[in-house]
């Protein structure tokens, strides 16, 4: 086949996912952003080029409060699930058996198989006043009176975590398995201890899977509604919520999409920030 | 006649009663609606009888409504179940057709709720109230005392902190909050704002969350909360059989009176299946099917329909006692568009203290 056939062949393989990302990410985002320069006069929807919804978040506390609560929920559950998940590759790629390492990776993403819903309302049975947390700890002598975890920022970083350790467990485990043994043992040939070789070796190398799988935290961490809707208990509100209010009585479509904007800018501050580890490929 | 002839004619006439037939059972109306008419107890006699199949969409929020009837197509859809403030709304926008009254049972409706100002605009009907409630008092009797509960002040007094919930949509709850002040919920305005939103802050800071239907219910029932300041009869009586703590009552001040109208969309290809359909609803036997609709309860706007409801489902809706709550209740706050959007913006900053 000629160079100019293969040219087109290959625009032929990547013209179907160019089509596709044009049509449902480009044209939408697009939309979205000039949505979000539009303004409602009434139920008037008038299509123009001004920043008054822009400008909305800065004199409305509440906006620039949601976005502040978005960050600080979304970088607690990303920094708490990096912690938890890593331990938990770890044993799966190194303290399990080979043959049990496919059984434990089942069981690691058991709660995925669950409803999201379900399991955020699960979880808020769990951390209700008589639910088994409390019931335990007042069982065991801890405390007299149950806590108040239910409804709290507690419980949505709970369900978060809950939900995200898994994903970050099963990018920090392929990270894991893909590193040669001989890294290991040619740090401790040198001398280095068991954590010197952990702190200038193995993690410098696992980066990329921890950056991989934060980062993917991070985007579904702040743009989720249903976690802190159910387990919130709208104690505070974060920017998904936020923009839920503007649509459903007003249908304030400009300032919801301006909000959507905002949103899309953090995580593009966030791929900045993390791109240089980021290794998607590795998914 | 020769027989060819005749057996072509019959067998032409079979063949196109059955066509006819078949395109008539394909028939579909379809409905937006609210999802105390999601239940099958309730739409599965209107097919049988109509022999057609109704297509139901569920929303929440009037906006969510709106939107979606803008990006229809003319005929996409037939029947709009809508809050009663809202009609106006839907008018303007030109989304809801006239309606014949006259074919429509309202001299049977309790007369609190015909709302001929809601559901009429310039002298023309666009819609007719289907159910009505309360947003008032949730509780639960054994963790309570329901003394405290007659009053608006006491229940989100320092006394039950922490064990309030309250319900997720502020139009209710802030037309509770102005009653408690003395306020009418058709005096809300901006110069009485900054009053309401006091007791707001004072509500918020009591309570150990702001919840939705199931979210509140769900609360209600564990236990993690004793309290649900927006609730009534739609919250606690699908939870009145098995949990018979689980109440409701109306404080002395008064409380809100929610309604919800049913009308046909401007545009529809079926006008008379739709009306048909409207027909449907409001008629004693709709009513009391979408009184006790697995969604939620609430009262039906036909008071005929109390001829076939039970005893037992019309002691759980206190038919008896509306004449009191009708007159005790106010409706639903229907701010303008510019105060609508202060009323939302109050509402997010109380839940953002």
């Amino acid at each position: 086949m000629s160079t100019k056939g293969q040219h087109a062949q290959g625009w032929g393989f990547v013209a179907p996912a160019l089509l596709w990302t044009f049509a449902f990410f480009i044209v939408p985002f697009i939309v979205m952003g000039a949505m979000s320069l539009a303004t409602l006069d009434g139920r008037t929807l008038i299509w123009g080029l001004s920043f008054q919804n822009y400008a909305e978040l800065a004199e409305k506390r509440f906006l620039w409060r949601a976005i502040l609560v978005s960050l600080e929920i979304t970088l607690t559950v990303t920094v708490v699930s990096v912690v938890l998940a890593y331990p938990l590759a770890w044993i799966i790629a190194f303290n399990v058996p080979k043959r049990w390492q496919r059984l434990a990776l089942l069981l690691a993403i058991l709660p995925f198989w669950t409803s999201y819903v379900v399991r955020s309302y699960a979880w808020l049975l769990v951390l209700a006043r008589d639910g088994v947390v409390n019931q335990t700890l007042i069982n065991l002598g801890l405390i007299a009176e149950p806590l108040t975890l239910a409804n709290t920022r507690f419980a949505t970083v709970t369900g978060f975590v809950h939900f995200f350790v898994m994903l970050l467990t099963l990018t920090i485990y392929a990270n894991l398995v893909q590193l040669s043994p001989n890294y290991r043992r040619a740090a401790q040939d040198l001398g280095a201890s068991a954590f010197q070789t952990f702190r200038h070796v193995i993690l410098p190398l696992t980066l990329p899977g921890i950056v991989t799988g934060a980062f993917l935290t991070f985007v579904l961490c702040i743009g989720d509604y249903v976690t802190p809707q159910i387990l919130g208990g709208n104690t505070e509100l974060t920017v998904p919520q936020v923009i839920m209010v503007q649509l459903g009585r007003r249908a304030d479509f400009p300032l919801a999409a301006a909000l959507a904007i905002v949103l899309m800018g953090i995580v593009t501050v966030a791929y900045l920030a993390s791109a240089r580890w980021l290794r998607l490929d590795r998914l | 006649m020769d027989m060819t002839k005749l057996t072509t004619t019959l067998l032409a006439t079979t063949v196109l009663t059955g066509a006819a037939g078949a395109a008539m059972a394909q028939e579909e109306l379809n409905a937006l609606v609210w999802c105390d008419h999601m239940d099958p107890e309730l739409i599965a006699p209107f097919e049988a009888e109509h022999n057609v199949t109704v297509n139901l969409r569920e929303y929440e929020g009037t906006g969510a409504a709106l939107a979606l009837l803008d990006q229809s197509r003319p005929g996409d859809w037939d029947v709009l179940v809508i809050d009663g403030i809202d009609v106006f709304r839907a008018v303007d926008a030109g989304i809801l057709a006239p309606l014949d009254a006259a074919q429509l049972p309202i001299a049977d409706f309790f007369p609190e709720v015909v709302m001929e100002d809601v559901n009429t605009v310039d002298g023309v009907t666009y819609a007719v109230t289907e159910k009505f409630g309360y947003n008032t008092i949730s509780y639960n009797a054994a963790n309570v005392d329901p003394a405290d509960m007659q009053s608006l002040v006491t229940v989100w007094s320092e006394k039950y902190d922490g064990r309030i919930s309250i319900y997720d949509y502020y139009l209710p709850v802030m037309g509770l909050a102005a009653i408690s002040q003395g306020i009418a919920t058709a005096d809300i305005g901006s110069d009485n704002l900054d009053a309401i939103g006091d007791v707001m802050g004072t509500m918020r800071s009591r309570a150990a969350s702001v919840a939705g239907v199931v979210a509140a219910q769900t609360a209600l029932a564990t236990g993690e909360v004793d309290i649900v300041v927006g609730g009534g009869e739609w919250l606690t009586a699908v939870l009145a059989e098995e949990q018979p703590d689980l109440t409701w009552t109306i404080p002395t001040e008064g409380a809100v009176r929610w309604s919800q109208s049913i009308g046909v969309v401007e545009g529809t290809e079926q006008p008379d299946l739709a009306l048909e359909f409207v027909k449907y609803i409001v008629s004693p036997e709709g009513q009391a099917r979408l009184a006790t609709s697995s969604c939620f309860w609430g009262m039906p706007a036909n008071a005929k329909a109390g001829d076939i409801l039970t005893d037992d489902q019309k002691a759980v809706l206190r038919w008896d006692d509306q004449p009191d709550y009708l007159a005790l209740t106010q409706l639903y706050p229907a701010p303008d568009d510019a105060l609508d959007a202060d009323m939302q913006d109050l509402w997010l900053d109380t839940l953002s203290q």
